[in-house]
């Protein structure tokens, strides 16, 4: 089977949002502003790392051409990676991680919940396993928007800066590439003019509980869909695959 | 009671293996140097998540990833067990830590050593989570109950642990010859940093006999370091491996294996503070406690006003 085939390339831009998102949140680890937090936010982390790694199994899966999924993983350079380009942003303080998961969890909450009526067996299959976590970090990213939001006026001040720090990442995930288009109408994958409402509404809700402002402007910022991304995926990757790279074909 | 009586009845409980619990009359110095254990046993697991969180980012493949983060996230957890069973004994979580920020408390000197290349998380794993588990094998059996519990539950997740860093350590020593290289390295940097885990010699512990005679501790630092040594000895020789220490062999007579002297001024100079990473973890501890003091406060202060409104709520609703 051609390796590229619109699935297949769904299967991988999924797994990379999920792989990316959950690099930088173990980023985290041992460095939270609480124990509870390094918990929670490693959870979350394992969640992601896990859910990219059974969609990538299923990519190697599909096609036959030998390859493993911590190839697809550790051995594909920037341009192949067909991430968002929010999940690459930076850490930041507490406030940043948890506006870039907020936005990322609303929107892949709504996703994933129509993923689940995918005609793929598979993918609807695993939309329903990933429901359940992706549930959870949505309440848990919600709920500390809100804490940060509606907390002290210095943490007020800090979440409304990393709403509006982040916000022209956000246009990217709910404006279809063509592969999502033709995953739509093959009914794959979910329409995502379809899931956009659904998600603003979900976002607006949450941040006006919070006491803050929806930032208002319009450009956003677009590419990582089709492997154009911002300059902090290369350091991402020279990180995560330093071992594989340098020591090529080793079982670790 | 008198107090003599109160502490003839405590020891009479001791005796008899009866466990010690939080609301039991117990002797000030039991208490303290149960604070003082336990609160060391939770900064160690905390400072524990540095070396090796450092190479989550840069684990080879997803499984190991997984596995990494997984494994940290537990020590995490051992930490808030920990500081929990200390809690219990009056102390406060945020004064503990405090301690461990400005140096009066310890925490294991083990974790001062750098992580240097991936073989070191499977030494990790196998070596000082090894020596731990000797430890708290034993101290499942303490006299203070709600410490005993923690080390029953705490290791249970330890044996997950060494088996994960045996398992990354024998990949390796069966992988390409700069895999074994890293395996071998990794192994001569940890061997000895682990041995010191069980602390100084018996003679030499300033706290020990009244640890055995409250119980707290049931085995000697040098026996439990014996027992670990014959453990390992074995696994290393599997691994095909070699022990940095041209001293060791098996002695017949005594059943055990011999080794060469500690030495022992590397290890209390680690213990200052003299350590290659000493500073570095402090600083990081130090900066994830000052960067998070805003989002503490906003949790606190959003906690405060959502119990606020609730009282308010209730008032409206009874008016
Ligand atoms: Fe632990
Ligand atoms: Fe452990």
């Amino acid at each position: 089977m051609d390796a590229n085939t619109p699935l297949y390339s769904f299967l991988l831009q999924l797994g990379d949002n999920a792989l990316i998102l959950g690099h930088r949140l173990g980023e985290w680890c041992g460095h939270a502003p609480e124990m509870e937090l390094d918990i929670a936010l490693t959870n979350i982390a394992l969640d992601l790392t896990g859910q990219a790694r059974a969609l990538y199994q299923r990519a190697t899966e599909l096609n036959a051409q030998g390859k493993t999924e911590d190839d697809l993983a550790y051995l594909r350079d920037v341009p192949e990676f067909r991430n968002v380009l929010l999940v690459e942003q930076p850490n930041g303080d507490f406030a940043h991680s948890i506006a870039r998961q907020f936005y990322f969890d609303a929107f892949n909450y709504f996703f994933h919940e129509e993923l689940t009526r995918s005609s793929d067996a598979w993918l609807s299959g695993f939309a329903v396993k990933s429901l359940k976590e992706i549930t959870y970090h949505l309440r848990f990213s919600s709920e500390w928007v809100l804490r940060l939001g509606d907390g002290t006026a210095t943490s007020h001040e800090k979440m409304q800066t990393a709403l509006d720090d982040l916000w022209y990442w956000t246009g990217e995930m709910t404006t279809p590439s063509d592969l999502e288009r033709q995953m739509a109408a093959d009914a794959i994958g979910p329409s995502l003019q379809q899931i956009k409402s659904r998600v603003n509404d979900r976002v607006n809700d949450v941040v006006s509980m919070a006491t803050l402002q929806l930032p208002t402007g319009t450009w956003m910022q677009s590419g990582g869909k089709v492997g154009r991304h911002t300059e902090h995926l290369g350091f991402i990757l020279a990180e995560m695959q330093f071992l594989q790279r340098a020591y090529p074909g080793n079982e670790w | 009671m008198k107090e003599q009586n109160l502490e003839a009845h405590f020891q009479a409980k001791i005796d008899a293996e009866i466990k010690i619990e939080p609301k039991d009359w117990m002797p000030d110095e039991y208490r303290k140097t149960l604070i003082r254990q336990i609160s060391q046993h939770a900064h160690s697991e905390i400072v524990g998540m540095l070396p090796e969180g450092n190479w989550i980012t840069r684990a080879p493949s997803l499984r190991r990833k997984l596995i990494l983060l997984a494994k940290v996230q537990d020590e995490a957890g051992h930490g808030l067990y920990l500081y929990s069973a200390a809690e219990t004994l009056g102390a406060d979580r945020g004064d503990l830590v405090l301690q461990m920020l400005n140096g009066k408390a310890k925490y294991s000197s083990i974790f001062n050593y750098p992580t240097l290349n991936w073989a070191d998380i499977g030494a990790i794993g196998w070596l000082v989570d090894g020596a731990a588990i000797t430890n708290q094998v034993m101290l499942t059996r303490t006299s203070y109950g709600p410490y005993a519990r923690a080390m029953v539950r705490i290791c249970k997740e330890e044996s997950f642990h060494q088996r994960q860093g045996y398992e990354i350590m024998l990949a390796m020593s069966r992988g390409s010859e700069e895999q074994k290289q890293m395996a071998q390295d990794s192994l001569n940097r940890w061997w000895w940093p682990s041995l010191m885990m069980f602390g100084p010699h018996d003679g030499e512990s300033s706290h020990s006999e009244q640890a055995f005679k409250w119980k707290i501790k049931r085995k000697s630092n040098d026996e439990l370091r014996q027992q670990f040594v014959d453990a390992t000895i074995p696994q290393a020789g599997l691994l095909g491996l070699t022990v940095p220490d041209p001293a060791l062999r098996w002695n017949a007579e005594r059943g055990h294996y011999d080794f060469s002297p500690i030495n022992w001024d590397e290890f209390w100079n680690v213990v200052k503070g003299n350590g290659p990473c000493n500073r570095e973890r402090i600083a990081a501890r130090q900066k994830a406690c000052d960067d998070g003091a805003w989002v503490r406060e906003a949790a606190l202060a959003y906690a405060e006003k959502k119990e606020q409104k609730q009282i308010g709520a209730r008032q409206t609703a009874a008016a």
